[in-house]
């Protein structure tokens, strides 16, 4: 048998077992989630969530669908966040440190308070990848923030209106294309491939009887 | 924490590790390898399946659930919907907002087309997100597509439509080179050299990777680029109909606003089924690996429109799915922790197979140890086998763990797991349907005039059983073409008159066949909710 604990969903109390994450609580207490609920598995941000435990002041955040439920929980789940995404053309911008004063200056007005760190469900140094963005070293603001599920947990809490995941977003972006080394092999295969160089290879291997396939298959020799 | 029954095992694990290490277990014949699955196998579990009674596929077998989904009522079936209101109209209607959708919007968009999206949920809340472990493209100078088509069509036992493979491989590496461009974030030597590794049933070191967020960094590229564009994306908007014309071809879709229950029309000169799979369905009984909204809508939609499925009894098993702690039961262990060396191991601290077998053997195997053989590890839910993931720090050297599967360690430390000490415990998780609607070569339904279909909804890309790393690769490959093809096509067509005969024909089937029910498909979310009356 399940241990009962009393958890409040927006300020209403229920018993739920306290085996449950904040989302299967919700269904148990009878929710039908419509928002605020996507992958269940902590990779979507659909589901970021605030809670206090009854009696104590600090204000938490988290993903419902990873964090399991305690005693006194005062839960209320965000289901949409005005996020402030700008708009771009990727082959347009350059990866230099103009891009990111113009599409996002308000980074600049970060007072330094770390509360965007603190409110982070997937434990990234959100304040200080936004200071890698604002001295335009995208690299590493692209590496710190790769984890980030986009949940806007951090934007919720910033007194500067920074829409963090977004900047994350565009300093990884950049990075992907224009600041890691390109990748020759890639290209190279691309172009064989175009110039028809498979072409009769792949003909050959779909136009054989199956049995001479399985052959094929079953005597493959495997990379090391 | 683990029990401490569980730990006992555990200990009987690492004392076998060493030994172990210094020895790689032998890969099954495939004489062995067919006796497994026959006997293990969930998909030869006659018990499980029900025959499908009307429709372009009546007398297959499918999954109960599924069937049942094929034998319910239209959502709309006696509702007054008025065709001749048009709340949207467009050249190319993208049904799903996942990987295959976004790649279709964003190719689309491209080729000039006026393109929208609907999507149940959020754009993004889709299994693409949620894929871990890479994606698949023979672009190495030791691998070739040849290899790659010989791998996948041999690891889904011969049965992929060879002009759907052959797309397949074929095209991977320009989908890898469109991405890195879109700005993905590959993991790269500091050469360029793409960082690969193997995945269950690969010849060659092919799978591409971002960390084990492969899926997500690829999903979030691409949503933004659809954003980018402006293309306009209608969420929390399910289609639950399709639209024909007076000429029989798809025209549209018949849109259910989530929040407000409110139907809505939208027309279109070419319409994607880009609806993702079915784990929510929970076929079995399994737990699943899916996000929230995998419910086949799209293969209802598309079968109710007369389009036929194909493999729609196949479905993939991920051999690891997390089998405890109870509060991510199911959720994805990716097999990068098994390309990265983690081997499987019975409670008996046993290596009982290779741990890069293809996955409906691995999931097989696991199950049988589980069964038959008496040597899983009893867990409050059911049992599992160990995944010994501290081999990976042996093998890869510390800190290997935190650098290529940071969400795999997150996931488990939330629950006080430390999987760099610990091994963990697994058993499989219902995880994609390997069937789906019936495509040719171009992307097209054989039997629907401007119907395509592109991603986990496309049945026989795959074949039988899936690679790791394909099912990325086909929603970008495949999403890409339907998105041109889609949008060369509209611009010939001229529609006629909108028509929803085929669900009053469809319902007249049902009830020729004897089969009444209150029951109504799509489904569109699972019944998660306990209601005590």
């Amino acid at each position: 048998m399940d241990n009962m604990v009393d958890v409040y969903f927006y300020g209403k109390r229920y018993s739920v077992p306290d085996s449950l994450t904040i989302m299967t609580a919700m269904e148990y207490a009878g929710y039908e989630l419509k928002r605020g609920c996507g992958c269940r598995h902590g990779f979507c941000g659909a589901c970021a969530t605030i809670y206090r435990i009854k009696g104590k002041n600090e204000l938490h955040t988290c993903l419902a669908c990873q964090t399991q439920v305690q005693e006194g929980m005062c839960v209320a789940s965000i289901p949409f966040f005005p996020t402030d995404k700008r708009t771009y053309k990727i082959e347009e911008i350059k990866p230099d440190k103009q891009i990111m004063m113009q599409l996002y200056p308000e980074i600049y007005s970060c007072i330094g308070c770390n509360a965007c760190t603190k409110a982070c469900t997937q434990g990234l140094d959100v304040m200080q990848y936004i200071a890698y963005a604002q001295r335009g070293d995208f690299k590493k603001c692209a590496e710190l923030s790769f984890d980030c599920v986009g949940c806007g947990c951090c934007s919720v809490r910033c007194p500067a209106g920074i829409s963090h995941p977004m900047v994350g977003l565009l300093a990884r972006r950049l990075t992907g294309k224009y600041i890691a080394p390109k990748s020759r092999h890639l290209e190279d295969r691309v172009e064989e491939i175009n110039h028809g160089e498979y072409d009769e290879l792949i003909e050959r291997i779909m136009q054989k009887p199956i049995t001479e396939i399985e052959e094929l298959y079953n005597t493959r020799d495997i990379e090391k | 924490m683990f029990t401490p029954e569980m730990m006992k095992s555990v200990r009987k694990v690492e004392a076998t590790r060493d030994e172990r290490m210094r020895t790689e277990p032998r890969r099954m014949t495939a004489e062995e390898k067919d006796e497994l699955l026959k006997a293990y196998h969930p998909d030869y579990r006659t018990e499980a399946f029900d025959e499908i009674k009307i429709g372009p596929n009546k007398g297959e077998k499918a999954p109960k659930e599924l069937a049942n989904l094929l034998h319910s009522n239209s959502r709309i079936l006696g509702e007054d919907i008025d065709l001749t209101k048009i709340d949207y109209d467009t050249d190319v209607l993208i049904i799903g907002g996942g990987g295959a959708g976004a790649s279709a919007a964003i190719e689309a968009d491209e080729a000039g087309a006026k393109v929208m999206i609907v999507t149940k949920l959020r754009i993004g809340d889709a299994n693409t997100m949620m894929a871990e472990g890479g994606i698949q493209a023979a672009d190495k100078p030791n691998d070739s597509p040849v290899q790659h088509y010989l791998d996948a069509f041999g690891g889904g036992h011969f049965a992929a439509r060879p002009e759907l493979l052959r797309r397949l491989v074929m095209e991977a590496p320009d989908a890898i080179k469109w991405l890195n461009e879109l700005g993905v974030m590959f993991d790269k030597d500091e050469d360029g050299d793409m960082v690969t590794t193997h995945g269950g049933g690969t010849s060659r070191k092919r799978m591409h990777a971002c960390k084990d967020y492969s899926g997500a960094e690829i999903m979030r590229t691409v949503r933004d680029e659809v954003i980018n564009r402006k293309i306009p994306v209608i969420e929390f908007t399910s289609a639950v109909e399709l639209i024909k014309d007076t000429n029989g071809r798809a025209a549209g879709a018949v849109l259910l606003n989530m929040e407000t229950g409110d139907y809505m029309v939208a027309r279109a000169k070419t319409v994607i089924i880009a609806t993702g799979g079915a784990g929510r369905m929970h076929y079995q009984n399994f737990p699943t690996s899916n996000h929230y909204g995998a419910t086949a809508d799209g293969l209802v939609m598309g079968y109710r429109a007369g389009a036929p499925l194909l493999y729609q009894d196949t479905i993939q098993y991920h051999p690891t799915g997390v089998a405890y702690p109870s509060q991510i039961f199911g959720a994805l262990v990716t097999e990068k922790v098994r390309s990265l060396g983690a081997m499987l191991v019975n409670a008996e601290g046993e290596a009982f197979m290779h741990p890069l077998e293809t996955r409906d053997v691995s999931a097989a195997s696991i199950i049988r140890e589980c069964s038959a053989r008496g040597k899983g590890v009893t867990t409050p839910l059911g049992s599992g086998v160990w995944l010994d993931t501290p081999m990976i720090e042996k093998i890869g050297g510390a800190g290997t763990i935190e650098k290529r599967i940071p969400a795999m360690l997150r996931m488990y430390l939330n629950y006080g797991i430390d999987m760099r000490e610990l091994p963990i415990l697994v058993y499989p998780t219902l995880h994609y349907q390997n069937g789906g609607l019936e495509i040719g070569g171009d992307g097209f339904t054989k039997v629907i005039d401007n119907l395509l279909v592109a991603g986990e909804a496309v049945g026989g890309i795959h074949g039988r059983n899936r690679l790791m790393g394909n099912s990325l690769l086909d929603i970008i490959v495949f999403g890409r073409n339907a998105g041109k093809a889609a949008a060369a096509k509209a611009k010939d067509i001229e529609l006629g008159a909108l028509t929803l005969r085929h669900i009053e024909d469809y319902a007249k089937a049902l009830a020729e066949a004897g089969l009444e029910t209150n029951d109504v498909s799509p489904l569109l979310l699972p019944k998660y909710a306990r209601h005590e009356r």
